[in-house]
């Protein structure tokens, strides 16, 4: 598998020199569909032992496997939304091994031809750069069981809820260079998979398990041997995975060892990985067509309807942001990440000052969800009550400083930001006659700073603070400045 | 009127409309027949309580006038359909006291349709063998002895059970399935006829696999038209089999015209094998002279890649096979051999669950998908495949129907090939043909040899066009007339 | 190509068929025996011929997503050799 990358990466230091990380990644994905790939059997998460199989599933004798046809399209689907080739001829192998999550002694993938070829991901680094990661093939396959090693002294209890579930296989080439950017990657994954609606990325209930593909060479030379960490199932520890792993394979390569090729496991208690035994044992898995089923061909009419049906992409979405809304690479790069806060910000922004919107919805708003360990979907400030708030700034009736009181007390006891300001006397003075009132007083009350004031300008400043706190706040700063410069002359 | 078990199909269903006997008597009758017949094992688990109860409700239905297709009639279920609450085994130690909680379609389609289960018919191991020999429940002895011989005689594989209850009258009819000739080749050497359907037209769910692109069910009587009437009921497209085909089921029975004038009869003539006895020449003759003298005409075809079927087929279904019985691993049914892990469970099981035969045959096929062997032995074999296909579409361009002779030979003795596999493979030398690419194929009783024992003639059809083979069928049934029952010798 | 003692060894351990010592040598016998007649078909130039995919030329038959099957685990692990609360249960495996 060659990696499509030319430039070099970020480098790490070793004993012997510099080193250069090459990670590839191997996402498995679960269809959020109702019933599995093959069986009528609920797809659903968490149920009693054995309560979603179906006689498919369990590998019983002449069961025999029917597709799902939503299934199919939505690998069609994630295919486009990856920019990828579609192929319109795949098809099912079997993968044979024997293991007890596994009960027909083989998983039903995609092989030689998969339903989805080459494609690109265009990932964001933080520091704003971004990077192009190929895209191999994704392939259509079945998930496997459970065993459950902890339930028995020396059984494992075998549960086949998950046997059969429709996983889509997305391959990278080896094109990431760092634990960020594998992070990045996988982040940005997620987000083309939610945006179409194709999984859930739940990493946490393992609807999206990441494997790693790690190897270490020396900046410019031939790739390493890599070693493939299988489950990853949260960003945060694909980058721990990464970092242990690459030091890992370095430390041996400088201690004068050599890397074996081999599965590992990310240990993510103690932040280690570590080998496999089960599956030392040189694999050799018979792949040929499943002939229980056909070769899955489909026309360019299918691959056109489903096209027609994408939704807009993140970067799509990010460039119209840029674009429509004039936001700054960085806001529209945050905006998009979630397909929930793009909407949101949306609805915040229709209508009103976009860049002032952008500016609360990102500072504002995600900062506090953020502190609070709150998603979009959770804000106790809804789009409707932000937009509320960008109003009454933009139309003057409030300063941003009153804003953020505001925001503060819909956040915790909700409302109508427009009736919060009027009932509580919030609103922004802009009777010119009590502003005047107030300047005349200050003016009179400071001689001696009006003649400093008169030498150095900036001195305006303290006056319109000495301003605002007699008005409480609620008088326009920007009026209360010109007020003074003309009443001092400056 | 003669014995009850002695009807065919056609007549039982006269006799059952007409009232002339119960579909309990008829039951009754068939119950004692396979009691009496233990000798010949043709059974591994016997049913009559379900038959009784199954010719009750017949009897009921045929009171009230509303008879099923199948109403009332007896039948053996070949031990591969999984039968809902009834052990199956397919003829495998494996397997052992495994009751499927679910029904095969096919055995599902037919007794919607009436039909009576006696029971559960020995087979040989997964279906693979020639002549019931595999079977972990023992050989089955062939109802048909040589003349002034009582050598016991193989009834043909892997639906020996089939044949043999059907040619000693203890079923008035049979399941098989046929994955290199396993109907064809024992109703041949037993004296019945038998049929493997186009690929596709009898739904594989429910049916132990064995070699998933070659497996298919059928019927096995002692009449074409008992076939006939059979198979349109056993015939139905399945939503829950992604390679049973969607199209309607003819009335096959309506097809049976006896005329056959016009029609083109292909003779391959690579059927003409080395060392063929000239017995099973003589009979291919006579056969070719009573359609001839039916009216149809006879046309010379060559299909040329025919002797590379069987070492191709023995390919692609060890491959099949080995990665089909891979499920049987002790963990969710059957058999369990314990060990000290998990692997020496599976290990251990699959030594003490399978016989001989399964076991050279997975170790072939788990061999020939090997890295490294893949191409050379699995897509060769798929290749030749798709060369036996095209010549049998190239002969049809100039015909409608094959005839050739079933099997090499009659039925041989118990043990006389089982230390040769390819001596014994060479049984399905002419019926593997047709597995290989889809094809129908009808094996019809063409007479007695020498010896007194059974030989058939086998019709080669279209995809999906059995209805001419039943016609065509007819014809040579006639013209051969009927085969003698053999003599009971087995009745205790 | 020929298979050895070893070839069975390793091909029996795939298989996951336990084989005593003493019959890997006769079954190396015997696969060689089939294998050298079923290369017979190395006589054929196949250069051109596409391998066969499926004896129907029909489309893959798909269903829809719907819920249709499941909730039957009693059934599900009724013939199990051996297990607990709808568990299938095996010796302890060591990841
Ligand atoms: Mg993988
Ligand atoms: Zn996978």
């Amino acid at each position: 598998m060659a990696t499509t990358r030319t430039e070099t990466g970020p480098l790490i230091d070793g004993a012997t020199g510099k080193w250069e990380i090459v990670i590839g990644m191997e996402v498995h994905a679960q269809v959020l569909s109702k019933a599995k790939l093959f069986s009528g059997a609920s797809a659903e998460f968490g149920a009693d032992p054995n309560a979603h199989v179906s006689f498919i599933d369990a590998g019983m004798p002449g069961m025999l496997p029917v597709i799902n046809r939503f299934c199919v399209e939505q690998a069609v689907r994630t295919g486009l939304g990856l920019k990828a080739q579609i192929n319109k001829h795949s098809v099912f192998d079997r993968k044979n091994y024997f293991y007890p999550d596994l009960p027909s002694g083989y998983q039903i993938s995609q092989y030689k031809q998969p339903v989805v070829g080459e494609g690109i991901v265009l990932v964001d680094l933080p520091g704003g750069k971004t990077i192009e990661v190929g895209i191999e093939r994704l392939h259509l396959e079945q998930d496997a069981g459970k065993s459950l090693h902890d339930q028995h002294p020396d059984q494992s209890f075998v549960d086949l809820n998950r046997a059969g579930v429709a996983l889509m296989e997305i391959v990278s080439r080896p094109d990431l260079r760092s634990a960020e950017e594998a992070a990045a990657y996988l982040k940005k994954l997620r987000a083309i998979l939610r945006y179409l609606g194709t999984c859930d990325g739940n990493m946490e209930e393992g609807s999206m398990r990441a494997d790693v593909n790690v190897s270490v060479r020396k900046p410019g030379g031939p790739l390493g041997t890599r070693c493939e960490i299988k489950n990853v199932n949260s960003m945060r520890f694909v980058a721990q995975a990464v970092d242990y792993e690459a030091r890992r394979q370095i430390d041996i390569i400088e201690g004068g060892g050599t890397i074996k090729q081999e599965t590992r496991l990310f240990d993510s208690k103690k932040g280690e990985t570590r080998s496999m035994r089960s599956k030392e044992e040189a694999h050799d898995y018979r792949y040929f067509p499943d002939p229980d089923l056909l070769p899955l061909e489909f026309d360019d009419a299918f691959v056109a309807r489903v096209k027609a049906s994408l939704p807009e992409l993140p970067d799509d979405k990010k460039d119209r942001f840029m674009k429509d809304y004039g936001l700054n690479a960085y806001d529209a790069g945050v905006l998009v990440a979630e397909r929930e806060s793009a909407d949101f910000f949306e609805q915040v922004a229709r209508g009103r000052d976009a860049k002032l919107a952008a500016n609360w919805v990102v500072n504002e708003l995600f900062g506090r969800l953020n502190k609070e360990g709150k998603a979009i979907g959770e804000s106790p400030v809804s789009a409707a009550a932000m937009g509320s708030i960008v109003s009454l700034i933009s139309d003057g009736t409030i300063s941003g400083k009153i804003a953020k009181d505001v925001f503060e007390i819909v956040w915790t006891e909700g409302g109508d930001p427009a009736a919060i300001v009027e009932t509580r006397g919030m609103k922004q003075v802009t009777d010119m006659g009590a502003i005047e009132a107030a300047v005349d007083q200050v003016i009179a009350a400071n001689p001696q700073k009006v003649e400093q004031a008169k030498a150095k300008p900036s001195m305006v400043g303290w006056f319109v603070g000495q301003v605002m706190q007699a008005t409480g706040g609620k008088a326009n700063p920007q009026a209360v400045n010109e007020l003074i410069k003309k009443k001092l002359g400056i | 009127m003669s014995k009850l078990t002695d009807l065919s199909i056609a007549e039982a269903r006269e006799g059952l409309k007409n009232k002339a006997f119960s579909a309990a008597e008829l039951t009754e009758a068939h119950i004692r027949a396979v009691e009496k017949a233990r000798a010949l094992n043709a059974f591994i688990t016997e049913t009559p309580a379900i038959a009784r109860a199954a010719a009750a409700e017949s009897d009921k239905r045929i009171a009230s006038g509303t008879m099923r297709p199948l109403e009332g009639i007896p039948m053996g279920i070949k031990d591969l359909f999984c039968t809902k609450d009834v052990l199956t085994t397919a003829g495998s130690h494996i397997l052992d006291g495994f009751k499927p909680p679910y029904e095969s379609t096919v055995t599902r389609n037919m007794f919607n349709d009436g039909a009576v289960m006696l029971g559960k018919l020995n087979m040989d191991e997964f279906a693979m063998g020639s002549s019931n020999e595999t079977s972990y429940y023992g050989p089955v002895i062939n109802p048909w002895r040589r003349k002034g011989s009582d050598a016991k005689l193989v009834p043909g594989g892997s639906s020996g059970g089939s044949s043999a209850s059907v040619a000693a009258r203890l079923a008035m009819g049979a399941t098989g399935t046929d994955t290199g000739g396993s109907i064809r080749q024992p109703a041949a050497v037993t004296g019945i006829a038998g049929i493997k359907p186009t690929y596709g037209r009898c739904s594989r769910w429910g049916i132990v696999a064995f070699a998933s692109s070659l497996d298919q069910a059928g019927p096995m009587a002692r009449t074409v038209r008992d076939c006939a009437i059979m198979l349109k009921s056993m015939a139905s497209h399945d939503p829950l089999d992604s390679t049973s085909v969607d199209i309607p089921v003819p009335d096959y029975e309506a097809a049976m015209t006896g005329n056959i004038k016009g029609l083109r009869v292909g003779i391959p003539k690579e059927y003409r094998i080395d060392g063929m006895p000239a017995e099973i020449e003589a009979l291919w003759q006579k056969g070719i002279a009573w359609l001839k003298d039916a009216g149809a005409e006879i046309v010379d075809v060559s299909l040329p890649h025919t002797k590379y079927a069987l070492p191709a087929y023995y390919i692609v279904a060890p491959a099949e096979a080995s990665s089909n019985l891979a499920r049987y691993d002790g963990v969710r049914f059957g058999l369990r051999v314990p060990g000290k892990d998990i692997t020496s469970l599976y290990e251990n099981t699959r030594a003490a669950g399978f016989g001989r035969e399964v076991q050279r045959r997975i170790l072939i096929g788990t061999y020939v998908l090997s890295a490294g062997y893949y191409d050379a032995y699995y897509i060769k074999a798929q290749k030749l495949r798709t060369l036996i296909a095209r010549d049998f579409e190239e002969a049809y361009a100039k015909c409608d129907v094959l005839l050739t002779p079933t099997a090499p030979g009659p039925a041989f003795g118990i043990g006389e090939k089982t230390n040769d596999p390819i001596s014994m493979y060479l049984n399905d030398v002419f019926t593997v043909t047709v597995n290989l690419a889809g094809l129908p194929g009808l094996s019809v009783p063409a007479g007695l040899n020498s010896e007194g024992l059974p030989l058939g003639l086998q019709l080669i059809g279209k995809a999906f066009d059995e209805a001419t083979l039943f016609r065509v069928g007819e014809v040579i049934e006639k013209a051969a007339g009927a085969t003698p029952r053999p003599q009971s010798w087995w009745e205790v | 190509m020929s298979v050895d003692k070893e070839t069975v060894r390793r091909v029996a351990r795939l298989a996951r068929i336990a084989f005593p010592e003493e019959r890997l040598e006769p079954m190396a016998g015997e696969l060689n025996r089939i294998l050298a007649w079923v290369e017979q078909l190395n006589a054929v130039d196949t250069s051109m011929v596409e391998p066969m995919t499926s004896v129907v030329k029909v489309s893959l038959k798909m269903r829809e997503d719907a819920v249709t099957d499941g909730a039957k685990a009693p059934e599900v692990v009724r013939n199990a050799p051996s297990g607990e609360d709808n568990y299938f249960a095996v010796p302890k495996v060591v990841e």
